[in-house]
């Protein structure tokens, strides 16, 4: 082989680099985060381990069908009715976005730009912006 | 001054049953705020039309009604008052020249020149917006509405220029410290985004009138240009009504009565 002497560490370095994250992340404890649910409501629109997967798909699907095509009511699996609404449905039941919301999106390191418009809680304003 | 034992265990007795007094009153405020919240069922009975249209009886308004109409939209859609030429307009009012500027009657009568005309979004059935927008943030729906999609709204303001009724505004800054009363069910816009009055789509939805409409105490009425039969062809049948600029071409849906 022309050049091994470059190549093969050159290798050991970019394989280095591209496992880094998986190497130190062996023997970490699984990340837990504890988040307030809501008081007063035990069932979600969807089941929770579900929610937490596409919760963010659901609320793009929800945006397009109430903007563009005037659908505004959602029925869940179990045939629950549901309002489309972030602020008042999602942020009517889970009160507080520091403590639920925030929690796994900091973690994650994702800022999604929902609060720049749609108020925190119609029950109660919490948190700040 | 000295304090004792018993003088500090007063003064925190009072204090408890204070804060405790306050904690209760709270939490009465919340549970008030979350009985209002619109459910599934207050969409059950949407009212629907081909295209939605308003007629707006001009020698009805004065000042108080003016200043009742703009107020009970602005207040309920989070519209922020901003002084000056970053204004947010969704419903305003102008004189006739301002409101009429293609109108040229000679000699005009003294009570339509001097009378204030409320403006709005004119929901065209040929809206110049809906062709210029890039992003298809703003479209016209299926009920004729000519409705904005902000989180598609990238500010680069094509439908401003294209508006030739002035209906649009844009946020030079974010909104939300400009809004006094925030109403909570119901999102305010941000920064570098266009608005514009909805013609309430959300309140049709849930089978109720406009605010505007249901504040000008009939003074505003709201109905399908589609439908012969509607409260607008009605009024329309009966009374000349003109529109704002119609040599544009893009046939607004809002009529004035003189």
């Amino acid at each position: 082989m022309y050049n091994a002497k470059y190549i093969i560490p050159g290798l050991i370095i970019f394989l280095g680099l591209v496992l880094f994250p998986f190497i130190k992340g062996i023997g970490q404890p699984e990340l837990k985060i504890e988040t307030e649910k809501p008081k007063n409501v035990k069932e979600c629109v969807l089941k929770t381990e579900k929610m937490r997967d596409v919760h963010m798909v659901l609320l793009n699907e929800w945006r397009d069908d109430v903007i563009r095509n005037g659908k505004r009511v959602y029925t869940n699996e179990a045939g629950k009715q549901f309002n489309m609404s972030l602020t008042n449905t999602c942020m009517g039941c889970h009160e507080n976005k520091d403590k639920f919301c925030d929690k796994c999106h900091e973690a994650v390191g994702v800022t999604p730009y929902c609060w720049t418009c749609h108020n925190i809680s119609p029950v109660k304003k919490e948190g700040g912006k | 001054m000295q304090r004792s034992r018993r003088d500090f265990m007063k003064l925190a007795g009072v204090s408890a049953l204070g804060l405790s007094a306050g904690t209760l009153g709270f939490l009465g405020q919340g549970a008030q705020a979350a009985d209002a919240l619109p459910t599934a069922t207050d969409f059950a009975k949407p009212i629907t039309a081909k295209q939605w249209a308003m007629v707006i009886d001009t020698a009805k308004f004065d000042d108080a009604l003016f200043k009742k109409v703009i107020t009970a939209c602005h207040a309920y859609h989070n519209v922020p008052e901003i002084p000056g030429k970053q204004e947010i307009k969704w419903i305003w009012t102008d004189e006739f020249h301002g409101a009429f500027p293609t109108e040229r009657p000679a000699f005009l009568a003294d009570a339509q020149e001097h009378r204030k005309y409320l403006l709005l979004c004119n929901h065209c059935a040929n809206p110049a917006c809906v062709r210029v927008c890039p992003t298809k943030a703003t479209f016209k729906n299926n009920e004729g509405l000519v409705v904005m999609d902000y989180h598609r709204c990238i500010g680069c303001r094509y439908c401003m220029a294209g508006c030739p009724y002035g209906a649009r505004s844009f946020n030079f800054r974010d909104p939300q410290d400009f809004i006094k009363d925030m109403n909570l069910l119901y999102p305010h816009r941000t920064r570098g985004v266009v608005e514009k009055c909805t013609f309430c789509v959300e309140k049709l939805a849930q089978g109720k009138m406009p605010l505007c409409v249901e504040a000008s105490g009939g003074a505003m009425i709201f109905g399908d240009l589609a439908d012969p039969k509607s409260e607008v062809r009605k009024v329309l049948k009966e009374k000349y009504a003109i529109r704002r600029n119609p040599s544009a071409g893009t046939e607004p849906s809002v009529f004035y009565i003189l």
